[in-house]
């Protein structure tokens, strides 16, 4: 199971690592989507992983720790709220510089003033 | 009664304010007054508990009685009082200022701006990473909107690189508090620091790499070297009580890493890769934002490369690695924060006089009050250069005695030249403004009386910090004795005997 989440959460964070390099606004909030995925997956896990232990002590006899749990509520929430914002953001500057250049500009134009 | 919950105050009265003026659609006067009365509370509540952490006593706040290393706590030792003090002493200049008609050029101004405060004091008075974390994410959140406010192109585009190079940061960092979660089993700055000395093999490894992604994630909101390209056109696009306010968000990169590295990190194997990284990182920034400072074509963008300059020296002082190079950079925190900000509000006052010419460094509109923008940015450059007798001389002196003889072949040539770069800088582009500048009518925009108490607030405080230099470097000092044993202080932090977790 390790291997196949470390696997997952690796594949996330490359492929959002990739298009967060891209020269588009759309594909680098895909790609800061993806890493925040990655990186939700990766603090659910830091606890140690384990099958069929509730993380309530009696329920089970070796319970998880609820921590992890409750951070990543914490971490999605945040992220949540950061994606509809940088996508609004991303539209405003679409209508704002004209396209949607992560630069505001293509090629080697004059930086807007 | 009330005293006991004291440290919690600095961030519930921001909060509150901040409640009010969004959710109550006050009137622009009202909203200008709840602001400014708000501010002007933070100050004196923050004087308060710089008298209290002046005993020397660090105090535990445990949020809902829940005790360390099971609840979430707030920490309030001399380190954290002064910062709240500073972020307190910065805002009300730059509310004061924004009270002249900046605030009405979007909405929610003055919202934002006590949301901001209140991510600031969080960040600085919280015991716990994960909360450090969340306080960051709250400051970043309203910085992001009030960077975009008033809107325009050089603004949008600006916050488009500022906001995702931030949510890259964020991650970054929840990767790292996961890792040092992994390792240690706790997110209690104390607590951490006592497991992570005692971890070897692997497991000490895996600390080690998530100490690094932590300084590399703070390194980006300091503007250290590679990551700082980001700040000078954000920090020259933000509107000015903005950008003065943004000059203390490089600080607290600069705070959060002292406070780990003192905190977190100290006697692990990952503090002197730290110290080196963070000193030859100091030294490229001090080097590179002072050939941007020679290059600025803007005030404003010239401004932002002192702010780097200062990152710098900061970071420098970080990596000398003892008492000395801590206390001195305290001082030097102090001084840069309030100059460059002041010098941000008197861009905005010049921009405002020059028509079209704005803060570009070109020959353009005679300025309408030249004497008096005139003589407040003598004092400003005069301050921010460190020239005697305002307070820049003695911070940079300070740092630069602080550096033992192998330390001092790189600092003093460094740090000399990127003074003496500053001062042609400034100099060209004073007189650029105000003696070749002689085109035409002078415009009839004049400074207004809220403005001008803004700016003369924060440079009022230049003087105040050479006459009382004694008091405040001997608080420095005592900062950074109380910084270098806080191993001993553990016991109190952790309520319960620590380590008694499975």
């Amino acid at each position: 199971m390790e291997a196949l989440f470390a696997g997952v959460v690796g594949t996330l964070t490359a492929c959002g690592l990739f298009l967060m390099l891209r020269g588009r606004t759309f594909p680098v909030i895909v790609g800061l989507t993806l890493l925040s995925y990655a990186v939700n997956l990766f603090l659910f896990s830091m606890g140690g992983l384990n099958t069929h232990a509730a993380p309530v002590i009696g329920a089970s006899l070796s319970p998880s720790d609820p921590l992890p749990q409750a951070l990543v509520l914490t971490a999605i929430v945040i992220g949540f709220a950061m994606t509809a914002f940088v996508v609004i953001l991303a539209i405003r500057a679409r209508s704002e510089l004209g396209n949607d250049h992560v630069d505001g500009r293509q090629g080697d134009e004059e930086p807007p003033r | 009664m009330i005293t006991q919950h004291l440290p919690i105050l600095p961030i519930l009265l921001p909060m509150l304010a901040a409640l009010v003026l969004l959710g109550l659609g006050l009137d622009e006067q009202r909203q200008r007054l709840v602001s400014l009365t708000a501010t002007l509370l933070l100050c004196g509540l923050a004087a308060l508990l710089l008298y209290q952490a002046g005993s020397d006593e660090i105090r535990h706040y445990a949020l809902g009685n829940w005790q360390a290393p099971y609840g979430i706590t707030l920490t309030l030792d001399r380190l954290a009082a002064l910062m709240v003090l500073l972020t307190a002493i910065l805002a009300l200049g730059c509310v004061t200022f924004a009270c002249a008609g900046e605030d009405a050029q979007g909405s929610h101004f003055h919202g934002l701006f006590q949301l901001q405060l209140m991510g600031l004091n969080g960040a600085f008075l919280t015991g716990d990473l994960f909360n450090l974390f969340v306080f960051f994410e709250i400051l970043l959140l309203a910085s992001y909107a009030l960077l975009m406010h008033g809107g325009g192109k050089a603004r949008v585009a600006a916050g488009l690189h500022y906001v995702v190079l931030n949510l890259i940061g964020s991650a970054l960092f929840l990767i790292a508090l996961g890792v040092l979660y992994g390792a240690t089993g706790t997110l209690n700055m104390v607590d951490m620091g006592q497991r992570l000395a005692a971890l070897d093999g692997d497991q000490a490894a895996l600390a080690t790499t998530g100490a690094l992604l932590l300084v590399v994630v703070f390194s980006l909101k300091a503007a250290a070297l590679p990551l700082y390209f980001w700040l000078p056109s954000t920090y020259a696009a933000a509107p000015a009580p903005v950008a003065a306010l943004f000059t203390i968000m490089t600080k607290v990169g600069v705070y959060a890493l002292l406070r780990v590295e003192s905190l977190v990190f100290a006697g692990t194997g990952a503090s002197v890769p730290i110290q080196t990284w963070l000193w030859s990182a100091g030294l490229a920034t001090l080097a590179l934002a002072m050939i941007g400072a020679l290059g600025a074509r803007d005030l404003r963008m010239l401004v932002a490369y002192l702010v780097l300059i200062s990152v710098g020296a900061l970071l420098v002082g970080l990596g000398m690695g003892q008492r000395a190079g801590d206390a001195a950079l305290l001082y030097y925190l102090l001084h840069s924060t309030l100059v460059t900000a002041a010098l941000f509000l008197i861009a905005e006052l010049i921009d405002r006089q020059r028509g079209q010419a704005g803060t570009r460094l070109v020959c353009g509109r005679r300025l309408n009050q030249r004497r008096l923008l005139g003589g407040l940015f003598l004092v400003a450059a005069i301050g921010a250069v460190g020239l005697p007798p305002l307070s820049g001389a003695l911070a940079k002196l300070w740092l630069l005695q602080a550096a033992d003889t192998g330390q001092q072949a790189w600092l003093w040539p460094l740090l000399l030249l990127a003074t003496l770069a500053a001062l042609i800088a400034l100099s060209r582009a004073g007189s650029v403004l105000f003696w070749a500048s002689h085109k035409g009518k002078p415009g009839s925009q004049r400074v207004r009386p809220a403005q001008l108490t803004g700016v003369l607030w924060l440079l009022a405080t230049l003087p105040l910090l050479v006459i009382f230099a004694g008091p405040v470097s001997r608080y420095a000092e005592a900062t950074a004795d109380q910084l270098a044993r806080t191993e001993s202080m553990a016991p109190a932090a952790l309520g319960a005997t620590p380590g008694a977790r499975p």
